[in-house]
């Protein structure tokens, strides 16, 4: 929608170009949220474009991910083969309640700085343990784990000004199995709950629960666990005050759907079930 | 910025928070539409650069120096694009207004987006045809018929507007470009019941560009209801075009009137108004309650309104023979409360207008309505002028459902326009659709049934609570309604009702596709299958042993003074046997783990064809020079099709074809008078006057020739574009040329004696025992249309009716928190169905012929949605054994009694 108390675009190209923040200002990436919702307090948009980040760098670190990479193009990436994870990818995209319109304008930066609890390209990047490159104000710059990054429902670390740059995926992550499991309360819906497990050589468990909880939450085990006590880890581990309750599914019920897809994940990783 | 669009270079300058999708309409594409504004219905899809975005999530500065292509652009100089032709082959369109943005998507598919449609149209919404009719157009199907002359009535023929539809190009109510346009943005209530104390303009007023700034000291003081019926005695008198007292939060307070609309939101934003809060009532029980407080005191039965002092609207009560001693004998007894919630019509096209006066000082407003007849004398009432100096008229109207029969935006574009002088126009937002419109009356249903040993209904009782907001538009009519068909469809001799709309400080509920009757038949329809469980006969032959049939007396207490309901024709059990039939039959099912609990369930509805106190229509028709007729009908068209029908009624009677009826409609400046386009009444009222005009044309154009040869009348016959008698013959178009005045007739309908139409609905579910996921495995509605006419379009009205039901029964509320606030005024939190929502759903006709209806059709429009949440419900009664008794039936509602029943 028009955004009428914008009265001033500017196109930094460098990161010395950046204007100073001041109060009424918004970082402009894809803008598909930022032009989905009036904007009354905004009256100018600092557009990324321009500053022309490469959107994705495979290096033999593992994978770099720029703020404004678009949605589509991650969903394009070919991935080396040894990347087992990679399939999480598509997953994590065609998780999305938007269609794969929006993919082609929506950032994948944009979408961990929304830090909705079904925002699925958080579940993606913490799942594969992420780490977040913010530029402060300061010049100065911070490194954050994206499991760290969102903090609660629409609420993550940003102080105003500061600016996400980018997201590394270790190698390491990029080479783990994984097991995906997703639910909501309409066939394509937003997701009610959406978690990953992902198992590497010694058969360890690194389970990330998203979308039923205000921010996403990381449990680890160094041994693959017997049902009860993974059960009994998410049950301590996750109070039920970090139960997201809002139209798209009530806490009693993503509850149960977390406890049930953790199992249905820990299985098909233990090779119990495909 | 330059930017290609459609092949011609654009230069202008967007600006600076300026989407794409208004930048595009401002110059003059307006194939792209706005349903949400939000990037979740994608009306406005273009291709950018060759890739489908939604223009309205486009900054317009990164345009610059691409290439746009809109839906005006698809086509090329050979013709239609593949998409577009095949759009009009399946006629996969209703109203029409997600059309443009449908086509673009579906024309930018691969063909592995084309095999995953669950996914590729999740980003396009459309509220009329669920979706059936897009996928055979995917597919290539064509349903489009061609019929000699003389033989439209009754077979497939495409909707008139198809070309222009799918071209981008029907123009809907914002779709003209008006020079000086001033706009208009209301300022609305943050209190859900407040006293305005005082309004400070000074700012606002301060501002460049703004003309006026109008609050309730500039409004008439004249008290109306939104709500338009051709008797105003329907609906209290109980809103005012700006009132001093706000009862809702989101009621208009004051409009800005500014050159732009940035202006206007600035300007309204500007503006002080203070409050003196007043307390709230946001649960209709609290509402009715002693000590409640009073939301339209110093109001009264001269308003009428049944009770101000315990906020009670409307009521009914009343009882044939005796209920309690009946349900005390009786051999199987049921009660159960049942809770339906509020759902919004989310027509696509929202709410909204233009208004100006005319060189003839006229006050013309072009406006998104069902009743534009009934707006201009609602409109001349307030304003105090002559009818003829009202005009109000739409093209088409991108959606209605009910929620177009109300007066929401054209008192204000008035009083803008009225007091500026200049042309005003009033665009609502999908948020402002949600928070201060009107939805669906939530009811508090609770059921009595009784019945002897041999299945035989003793009993049937309603007590019923409907929760109208803060405003009574529709609440007494839909009660009643509610408390009508649903069990007058049912013979029992011991019947009661008890029936209550109370007000409430919340968005005012309004007339909604089925006016009531889904409501209670969630209930009613429980009611008769417990007692047939208990009883342990089968749900058809239930119903069999108890459903009215021709010569029964439709009773439902406490009676009233209609009886002009009569059975023109009666399909009921045709519709069971269609259905029981369908349901048995063995289709292929999907591999369900042992989790996955499967049942049947049924449904069935009655509707009176047309509301009751007089439904009024006139048509005109004209032959032209060049033997095609000009027929011209108030009714108006807004997905429903009737353009279609009248131009096949007319075609019909006068012997020729379809595209030599040009149609003129939905214009008061036209004459006559049409009560509108409600109640299902396009094809059987309207369409019956349009009848009556085509046969005295016909006997007048026959007369003529007779009196040219010097024969009688009635050795003549109409046939082919001509009149015969033996071999003798005058084409249209002579006798056009030959006569000295234009031949001309009229029709009318008076909306009385009225039919009753049926539905049968029936669903097999699978339900997860531990998800609480519901997957629909069979869909099947039998309609009793009378004589169909036209098929293909009237299966596209049960399959949209059904699908827009199964949004309510399955996903769709809207939340209203403990203050009163809407919670969820989006499309991304309030889940209209998508394409991958909606299940494929058989239709079958039974095959009457009314003899009220014009040639032998009945209505068949709101019907189809009535029977579904009820049949839902049956139907995973059946698989899990749980009697669900609210709706939405989504996962997490169902998960509780689930995990109660049947553990982790």
């Amino acid at each position: 929608m028009d955004l009428n108390t914008i009265t001033e675009v500017v196109r930094p190209r460098t990161r010395a170009e950046l204007p100073s923040w001041k109060a009424g200002d918004a970082w402009l990436a894809g803008g598909t949220w930022l032009f989905s919702e009036p904007q009354a307090q905004l009256s100018r948009l600092i557009d990324l474009s321009d500053l022309a980040w490469t959107p994705l760098a495979i290096s033999d670190q593992g994978l770099g991910i720029a703020a404004t990479c678009s949605v589509a193009a991650l969903d394009a990436l070919q991935c080396p083969a040894e990347w087992t994870a990679a399939p999480l990818i598509d997953q994590c995209c065609r998780a999305f309640l938007a269609s794969f319109k929006i993919w082609k304008t929506a950032t994948v930066g944009g979408n961990l700085c929304m830090s909705l609890p079904a925002g699925p390209m958080i579940s993606l990047l913490a799942a594969l343990e992420g780490v977040c490159t913010i530029w402060k104000t300061d010049g100065s710059e911070q490194r954050i784990a994206v499991v760290d990054f969102v903090t609660g429902n629409n609420r993550n670390v940003l102080a105003p000004g500061d600016l996400l740059r980018q997201i590394d995926i270790p190698l390491a992550a990029l080479k783990r199995r994984t097991a995906f499991r997703q639910i909501a309360l309409t066939p394509v819906g937003r997701s009610g709950a959406l978690l990953i497990g992902t198992a590497g050589r010694e058969a360890d468990l690194l389970l990330t629960v998203t979308g039923s909880t205000i921010k996403p939450l990381q449990l680890r085990f160094s041994t693959m666990p017997d049902a009860n006590t993974l059960r009994a880890s998410l049950l301590s581990d996750v109070p039920d005050a970090l139960y997201h309750d809002d139209v798209h599914g009530k806490p009693a019920w993503r509850k149960a759907m977390t406890l049930r897809l953790a199992e249905e994940i820990r299985a098909e990783l233990a090779g119990l079930r495909p | 910025m330059s930017v290609i669009v459609n092949g011609q270079a654009v230069e202008a300058a967007p600006r600076p928070g300026q989407c794409l999708r208004t930048f595009l309409r401002d110059t003059g594409h307006f194939g792209v539409k706005k349903g949400c504004d939000a990037g979740d219905c994608g009306a406005c899809t273009v291709l950018l650069d060759g890739e489908p975005v939604h223009s309205c999530l486009i900054p317009a500065f990164r345009a610059d120096g691409k290439a746009v292509t809109t839906i005006e652009g698809l086509a090329s100089e050979d013709g239609l694009h593949p998409m577009q032709q095949a759009f009009l082959d399946a006629q996969a369109f209703q109203c029409g207004f997600c059309t443009a943005g449908m086509i673009v998507t579906c024309a930018s598919l691969n063909q592995a987006q084309k095999k995953d449609l669950d996914a590729a149209l999740k980003g396009n919404l459309c509220r009329c045809t669920g979706y059936r009719a897009i996928e055979d157009a995917l597919l290539g199907m064509a349903h489009v018929e061609q019929v000699a002359a003389g033989e439209a009535f009754g077979h497939s023929l495409p909707a008139p507007a198809g070309p222009d539809v799918v071209r981008g190009q029907a123009r809907y109510t914002f779709d003209t470009a008006i020079d000086g346009l001033l706009h208009v943005k209301l300022v609305r209530s943050p209190h859900a019941h407040a006293r305005i104390t005082s309004i400070d303009k000074t700012a606002a007023l301060a501002l460049p560009g703004v003309h006026a700034v109008l609050t309730h000291e500039d409004a008439p003081g004249l008290l109306f209801s939104t709500a338009r019926h051709e008797q105003a005695w329907m609906d209290p008198a109980d809103t005012r075009v700006l009132d001093d007292v706000v009862r809702f939060i989101g009621q208009k307070v004051a409009a800005v009137v500014a050159e732009t609309e940035a202006a206007a939101e600035e300007a309204c934003r500007r503006l002080v108004v203070d409050y003196e809060i007043l307390p709230a009532v946001i649960d209709p029980a609290d509402a009715i309650a002693p000590g409640a407080p009073i939301i339209h005191a110093g109001r009264g039965s001269a308003h009428r309104i049944a009770d101000v002092s315990r906020n009670i609207v409307a009521e009914s009560h009343g009882e044939f023979g005796d209920v309690a001693a009946a349900l005390a004998s009786a051999a199987a007894t049921y009660e159960g409360t049942f809770t339906t919630q509020r759902v919004q019509h989310a027509a696509l096209e929202t709410h909204g207008g233009l208004a100006w006066l005319d060189d003839a000082g006229v006050l013309t407003v072009r406006s998104s309505t069902q009743v534009p007849f009934l707006t201009r004398r609602a409109l001349a009432e307030i304003f105090e002028l002559a009818p003829d100096k009202v005009r109000v008229f739409c093209e088409r109207v991108g959606g209605g459902f009910g929620g177009k029969q109300e007066m929401f935006v054209e008192d204000i574009l008035a009083l803008a326009a009225l007091k500026t002088r200049r042309p005003v126009k009033l665009e609502l937002t999908r948020e402002e659709q949600f928070i201060a419109t009107s939805t669906r009356h939530p009811m508090r249903v609770t059921v009595k049934a009784g019945a002897d040993k041999d299945g035989r209904l003793t009993a049937l009782q309603l007590d019923v609570l409907s929760n109208t907001g803060a405003y009574g538009n529709h609440a007494g009519p839909v009660l009643f309604h509610a408390c009508g068909e649903s069990i007058s469809v049912y013979n029992c001799p011991n019947k009661k009702v008890d029936a209550i709309a109370a007000y409430t400080n919340t968005v005012p509920a309004g007339a909604f596709r089925g006016y009531g009757l889904p409501q209670t038949t969630f209930a009613v329809e429980a009611a008769i299958d417990e007692l047939a469980s208990q009883l342990g006969i089968d749900p058809f032959e239930m119903r069999r042993r108890n459903i009215v049939r021709p010569g029964d007396p439709m009773l439902a207490p406490p009676g009233s003074e209609h009886s002009d309901v009569l059975y023109g024709s009666y399909g009921l059990d045709q519709c069971l046997d269609l259905v029981e039939r369908a349901m048995a039959e063995s289709t292929a099912a999907p591999e369900l783990s042992p989790e996955w609990l499967t049942g049947d369930g049924i449904a069935l509805t009655m509707i009176d064809t047309v509301p009751p106190d007089g439904h009024i229509a006139d048509a005109t028709i004209s032959l032209r020079d060049d033997g095609g007729f000009t027929l011209t009908v108030g009714t108006a068209e807004f997905g429903n099709g009737t353009s279609t029908v009248h131009r096949q009624i007319a075609a019909t009677v006068l012997g020729t074809t379809v595209d030599r009826i040009t149609l003129k409609q939905s214009d008061t400046a036209h004459g006559g008078h049409d009560t509108g386009a409600y109640g299902s009444t396009g094809t059987f009222v309207a369409g019956r006057a349009t009848q009556a005009a085509a046969e005295a044309l016909a006997d007048k154009i026959t007369r003529f020739a007779a009196d040219r040869w010097k024969i009688d009348a009635t050795g003549c016959r109409i046939a082919d574009e001509a009149v015969s008698c033996g071999a003798q013959r005058l084409s249209f178009a002579s006798i056009a040329s030959l006569s000295e005045e234009q031949l001309s007739a009229s029709g009318n309908s008076q909306g009385t004696p009225r039919s009753v139409a049926f539905n049968v609905q029936g669903f097999r579910v699978a339900v997860n025992k531990h998800t609480g996921v519901v997957r629909i495995l069979k869909s099947v509605q039998a309609a009793d249309a009378g004589r169909v006419a036209n098929p293909m379009q009237c299966r596209g009205q049960i399959e949209g009716g059904v699908a827009q039901s199964l949004g309510a029964a399955l996903y769709e509320e809207v939340v209203i928190d403990d203050t009163g606030r809407v919670v969820n005024p989006k499309f991304r939190d309030y889940h209209l169905p998508s394409y991958a929502d909606v299940p494929r759903t058989e239709v079958l006709f039974a095959e009457t012929t009314d003899a009220i209806g014009p040639l032998g059709a009945k209505s068949m429009s709101e019907s189809p949605y009535n029977p579904v949440a009820a049949a839902l419900g049956n139907a995973l009664r059946a698989a899990t054994g749980i009697r669900f008794t609210a709706v939405p039936f989504k996962p997490d509602r169902l998960f509780q009694q689930l995990q109660e029943t049947f553990g982790d």
